[in-house]
């Protein structure tokens, strides 16, 4: 087996065309089960942790560029206050040792269904950043998850960072699992209240082939919410805005949790998120 | 490979590594430093919780080619020569090790936790041992191990 280990991002890219099946390593947690259990032997490994740039971010207009690199675990601790959905999100991922070294990038790149960062993504509008030698582009999340563990990304292409605005408003993320730590999602939600769009961004996890937003709730709670005159929400209207997150998902049966199960916790959280984040928005 | 890297403050040279290899692996297997242990290779034990360059990782999820020129601090860097390190005495002292496997990664958390947190509340040590399985001690006399070891910190 090989093992680049490129000191730059543009040796990273070279490398990544000239060998277009590398595969990318990061923070190791997802790439390395496989290797330990031989359920994957790549030809070759493109270790991506000695450049420097993919674990910063910078405020950037609005929001901030956050390199693909950076930890959960920094996520939390260095952008936690602009980022609450995320960071909220991110803390629920594995254990301590696990976000010290797991990243978004990695996250994006493995693309499960189940994975804790694409909610929040998807609520906050986020961009994905991926590059090649030939050029950058940038992908809204909406478009990046393509099928069960698949992405929009081309063989030689790298993720470089992810692009999201901060907060302009209360963000919620809630995750169903057995026990606290250390758990996959047997489903998620995101949720981004945006006052200064009088929009909610929402994102489902762990209960499609790909995680997504949840477009019909989105419309339908932008138009029952009353910014400047934010008074209690009607029952009605939560549990209206839970059903219609539940019918965007098409879950499955599996040894987490069956379709009907994951179709009614989606409901109840869609219900508590919205509700907290109103909360939060009527205080301030 | 040849693999170059500081483990517990020398530098060491390892052979013949499959940079796929994990780091966990190196250590065992190619560094002899037993300490670490291997219960699950898959991140969810703990058992083999080291410093990679000051941060607590799962060393069975980081592959031996990413570790060269890096430094490493396992549980047997802890240590100052025959004195153990206060989490060490207070994991022994409260009784805290029953078969040990689970010992070396708590040890390792444990100290991390108190270089950040010198009186950590319970959950504080729940949230930074939550990583770490225990199938043997039910967690009591690991959480009386903590709190001893955080007490002692901050009287000295
Ligand atoms: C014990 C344990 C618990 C876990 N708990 C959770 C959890 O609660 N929630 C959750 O979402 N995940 C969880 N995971 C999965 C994993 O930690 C996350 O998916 C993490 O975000 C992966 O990041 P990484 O940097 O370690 O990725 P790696 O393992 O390094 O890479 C993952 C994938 O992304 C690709 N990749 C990485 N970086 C790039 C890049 N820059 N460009 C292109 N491709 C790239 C790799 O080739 C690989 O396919 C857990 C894993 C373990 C072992
Ligand atoms: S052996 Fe590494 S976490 Fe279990
Ligand atoms: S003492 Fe046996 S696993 Fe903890």
């Amino acid at each position: 087996m090989e093992f680049f280990k490129p000191a730059t991002w543009s040796e990273a890219l070279a490398i990544k065309a000239e060998h277009p099946d590398a595969t990318p390593i990061a923070g190791g947690t997802d790439i390395m089960v496989e290797l330990n259990f031989d359920v994957r032997r790549p030809g070759a490994l493109l270790d991506l942790t000695e450049i420097a740039e993919l674990r910063e971010w910078s405020a950037v207009g609005d929001g901030f560029r956050v390199g693909s690199g950076v930890s959960y675990a920094r996520i939390i601790e260095e952008l936690g206050a602009s980022l609450p959905g995320l960071a909220m999100a991110a803390r629920t991922v594995g254990s301590p040792q696990i976000r010290n070294r797991g990243t978004v990038g990695g996250n994006l790149g493995a693309a499960s269904p189940a994975g804790d960062s694409h909610p929040p993504l998807l609520a906050a509008a986020a961009e994905i950043e991926v590059a090649s030698v030939r050029g950058t582009r940038r992908i809204p999340a909406a478009e990046f998850y393509k099928g069960v563990k698949r992405n929009a990304m081309e063989p030689d292409e790298l993720i470089a960072a992810f692009h999201i605005a901060a907060a302009d408003g209360p963000q919620q993320f809630a995750k169903i699992g057995t026990r606290n730590a250390m758990v996959i999602a047997v489903c998620s939600f995101g949720l981004a209240l945006h006052p200064s769009t009088r929009t909610v961004g929402t994102g489902v996890g762990s209960a499609a082939p790909t995680p997504r937003r949840a477009l019909d709730a989105e419309t339908f709670i932008a138009a029952e919410l009353e910014w400047d005159s934010p008074g209690p929400l009607r029952d009605s209207v939560l549990v209206r805005f839970g059903e219609l997150v539940a019918q965007a998902a098409s879950p499955i049966d599996d040894v987490r949790g069956t379709a009907d199960y994951r179709r009614h916790a989606l409901s109840v959280m869609a219900r508590r998120t919205l509700g907290w984040a109103w909360d939060s928005y009527r205080r301030n | 490979m040849r693999l170059r890297c500081k483990v517990n403050g020398e530098a060491l040279e390892a052979d013949d590594v499959w940079p796929g290899e994990s780091l966990l692996y190196v250590l065992r297997e190619r560094l002899g430093l037993p300490g670490s242990k291997n219960a699950c290779e898959q991140g969810e034990c703990g058992s083999c919780t080291v410093y990679l360059d000051g941060v607590p990782v799962c060393s069975c999820l980081v592959a031996a080619g990413q570790v060269e020129g890096h430094e490493v601090t396992t549980v047997e860097g802890l240590a100052d020569g025959d004195r153990l390190d206060p989490v060490q005495q207070a994991f022994v002292e409260k009784g805290a090790v029953q078969c040990g496997f689970c010992t070396p990664g708590l040890i390792v958390a444990t100290h991390d936790l108190l270089e950040r947190r010198c009186q950590p509340s319970d959950p504080e040590i729940r949230e930074a041992l939550a990583g770490n399985l225990c199938r043997c001690t039910g967690y009591e006399k690991i959480l009386d191990a903590v709190r001893l070891a955080a007490d002692r910190k901050a009287a000295s």
